[in-house]
């Protein structure tokens, strides 16, 4: 009978995936209950989409014997990202937040493999633009090949956060010979930068539309551990690498400068700058030295390693625009400073705060 | 990048510096001092301490950074007005990003907006007006700091509100005036100054005639400057040759941008709105008369002065400072005895110290360190072009 034929109906459906119809965040996205499950589906888990996050328990786990393949320490970091605009030419909040962790895992030479997703979500924030926010996020997880592995979702009231704050954590591990730190720089050691200086810095100035300047210019935001494995590769004794992000190229050598009580000359005919960068800082009376990069890398090498080095960056995608732009000295231990064009000394000092503009 | 490269050109900055070191030995044959040039700019200051021309100069010319930093001179009173305004609950105040950290007696406006004033960074007076229009419940208040060089935009955004009606937008008006300013510090009689550096900027709107006093009156040379490392040379050699020309005259450096008369446009915009104070009190100097600008009684409704009650008190500078010396070229920043102790870029105390541009800020910044001492290295492998 027709029945009986119909008692062998397959019962069992694959879960429901009822797509969220909400426009915007309200609390309820942030209460633990339905509304937040279902946020956290279609919006996280199936876009992140990967083994160790969809059991969806409340920690990521991972194999120690596999970790232990790739090197010996393991290396953790954690940045919070609070950019407005949200969406900028050449990346977003999401790119950014992944980037950013990655590069602050790979310039400890370590390889990034997870990371995690909090973010603090402003009542009323249009959930496409989460949407967006979470694709790029995976985009960026793809490129860098690392996976976004746990998160945590908080709402809060209208004005208590400005849209959508992201903290992302993450680990690598660190390979085996490899001791970068920011204390071990010598005098004679030679400075290299892989593109650039100011792009990033100058795009979210002119995308805050405060300037109404159309420019080219595009955010460098971009992961930086593939070109860093390059030059490990030729070169395991780097002497120390960092991105440099707020506070520019200027921070990052009078970080390293102090750490190792040494001095730091760098040659402005030597400085990869764009014309467009240049011009906002013209304009405004900035220094492109201390704009924010993204996706900007600034090692230290011993000399004899130099031209190896730089051969190894130019050859990589990401490190395409190297070059050398300056050594460390003696004395005075702690200082940097810039030789100009012509000939004299500058000294590039840390900044009291942001660098604000000059009215005359 | 096109018209300022051209100005960095190292061959031709070694040119003008061996004429500059040919000239300064020549003036101070016999003499017991160099020769003392001051520029005005707080600009100019910026420029010789960003690109170290002071380290080119020959140890026969000093140079002297005057008073010309509109936010370093701004005294604490007139900050202690803005940040009550500011404080209004019903006020959105907007100002330069370079005045928010100057402080006052008590706070700066930086820390005026931590503590909850609507505070909010302009790039031009037009953006302030912009925010009032976007604001008709609010009072938008723009802190209109500077010399003639901000002054007319100031005066053309007044104009603006006043054509289109916005009756939600006024000023803090705190322009200031060069002349004055130069002829106050010549009537000292400790100055020692041979010649002045020009200011380019305002004199992009004032012109050059206005400094003929400067040379009839005071007899010393003027030559208005750019901002690049071989206008600023330049001018300081056109100084120089008239010095030893025995000539004390007006003369442009910067004539790609200023005219003998200035800007019409901008001296009739100001002229409409401001009016000449009686006297207005400069950090460091004290009151100078006919120094600073006011709005006319015609404009009191875009007036903050008219429109709030201010406490106006006046603030003494602290003992200890010797900022007015310092603007006067009779002491330099480390014969302070608070410069780079109690007086430092993080807790300024003296106007000199405020912002990038003060000669206190500047040598703090710049004047620390020694290269002597280091050991040079090998040539670089490769400063790849």
């Amino acid at each position: 009978m027709n029945l009986i034929a119909n008692a062998n109906f397959d019962r069992s459906r694959p879960p429901r995936r009822i797509p969220l119809r909400d426009t915007e965040i309200t609390l309820a996205h942030g209460s633990g209950g339905k509304a937040m499950r279902d946020l956290i589906h279609d919006l996280f888990v199936s876009t992140f989409d990967n083994p160790a996050l969809s059991p969806l328990e409340d920690q990521a786990r991972f194999n120690l014997a596999d970790l232990m393949q790739l090197g010996d320490r393991l290396a953790l970091t954690t940045d919070s990202y609070v950019i407005d605009p949200l969406f900028f030419p050449g990346g977003d909040i999401g790119s950014l937040a992944v980037n950013g962790t990655v590069n602050d895992l790979a310039v400890s030479g370590a390889t990034p493999l997870y990371l995690t997703c909090s973010v603090i979500l402003e009542e009323g924030l249009a959930v496409e633009t989460l949407r967006q926010v979470a694709q790029s996020m995976q985009q960026a997880a793809i490129a860098a090949g690392v996976q976004i592995v746990t998160g945590d979702t908080k709402v809060v009231q209208r004005g208590a956060a400005d849209k959508l704050f992201i903290n992302t954590a993450g680990i690598g591990v660190i390979r085996r010979e490899v001791s970068t730190s920011a204390a071990q720089l010598q005098p004679g050691d030679v400075v290299l930068v892989n593109g650039t200086l100011g792009d990033h810095g100058a795009t979210i100035m002119l995308a805050r539309d405060e300037l109404a300047l159309s420019t080219p210019i595009q955010s460098d935001c971009q992961p930086l551990n593939g070109l860093i494995a390059a030059i490990l590769n030729v070169c395991p004794a780097v002497r120390a690498m960092r991105d440099a992000t707020r506070g520019g190229l200027a921070t990052v050598l009078n970080e390293f400068a102090t750490s190792s009580q040494v001095g730091i000359r760098i040659q402005e005919v030597a400085l990869p700058i764009r014309d467009e960068v240049n011009g906002v800082c013209e304009l405004l009376g900035l220094d492109p030295l201390y704009l924010a990069n993204e996706g900007k890398l600034v090692v230290v090498v011993p000399r004899s390693q130099a031209e190896t080095v730089l051969a190894a960056m130019q050859s990589h995608p990401a490190g395409a625009q190297s070059r050398i732009i300056g050594e460390v000295i003696t004395a005075p231990a702690g200082a940097v400073f810039l030789k100009t064009t012509f000939g004299t000394d500058r000294v590039i000092d840390l900044l009291v705060g942001d660098q604000l503009p000059r009215i005359c | 990048m096109k018209y300022v490269t051209e100005y960095r050109d190292p061959e031709k900055i070694q040119g003008v510096l061996q004429e500059i070191t040919r000239l300064g030995e020549q003036l101070t044959t016999g003499k017991d001092r160099p020769v003392k040039l001051m520029e005005i700019c707080g600009g100019h200051t910026h420029a010789i301490f960003k690109y170290g021309l002071e380290e080119l100069l020959p140890p026969t010319i000093e140079m002297i950074h005057g008073p010309g930093c509109p936010v370093c001179i701004m005294p604490k009173g007139r900050l202690d007005d803005a940040i009550a305004i500011a404080e209004h609950p019903n006020v959105i105040f907007t100002t330069f990003g370079d005045a928010m950290r100057v402080p006052g007696s008590k706070h700066s406006l930086l820390q005026a907006k931590a503590k909850g004033a609507d505070i909010r960074m302009v790039y031009s007076p037009l953006d302030a007006l912009q925010i009032a229009k976007n604001h008709p419940d609010r009072e938008v208040v723009f802190f209109a700091i500077g010399f003639e060089t901000t002054a007319p935009s100031t005066a053309l955004t007044v104009l603006q509100a006043e054509s289109e009606g916005v009756p939600n937008f006024s000023l803090f008006c705190n322009h200031v005036l060069v002349v004055p300013a130069l002829e106050a510090l010549l009537s000292n009689p400790d100055l020692q100054l041979d010649g002045f550096i020009g200011p380019g900027h305002v004199s992009m709107v004032i012109g050059t005639e206005p400094y003929q006093a400067i040379a009839s009156t005071y007899h010393k040379p003027l030559v208005v400057a750019g901002f690049e490392p071989l206008d600023l040379l330049q001018s300081v050699w056109m100084v120089l040759q008239q010095l030893a020309e025995e000539r004390c005259e007006v003369e442009n450096q910067y004539a790609r941008f200023v005219q003998p008369h200035g800007n019409a446009v901008g001296l009739a915009a100001m002229q409409r709105v401001f009016e000449v104070r009686s006297a207005f009190e400069w950090r460091g100097l004290g009151d100078i008369p006919d120094s600073g600008l006011k709005m006319r009684p015609e404009y009191a409704q875009f007036d903050a002065e008219a429109k709030f009650i201010l406490p106006h008190r006046q603030v003494a500078d602290h003992k200890a400072c010797a900022c007015g010396d310092i603007l006067k070229g009779v002491k330099k920043p480390w014969d302070c005895k608070v410069f780079g102790t109690a007086c430092t870029p993080e807790h300024p105390i003296g106007a000199c110290m405020v912002s990038s541009e003060g000669a206190c800020a500047a040598y703090y910044k710049y004047g620390r360190f020694s290269l002597a001492k280091a050991t040079p290295n090998p040539p670089l492998p490769a400063l790849a072009k």
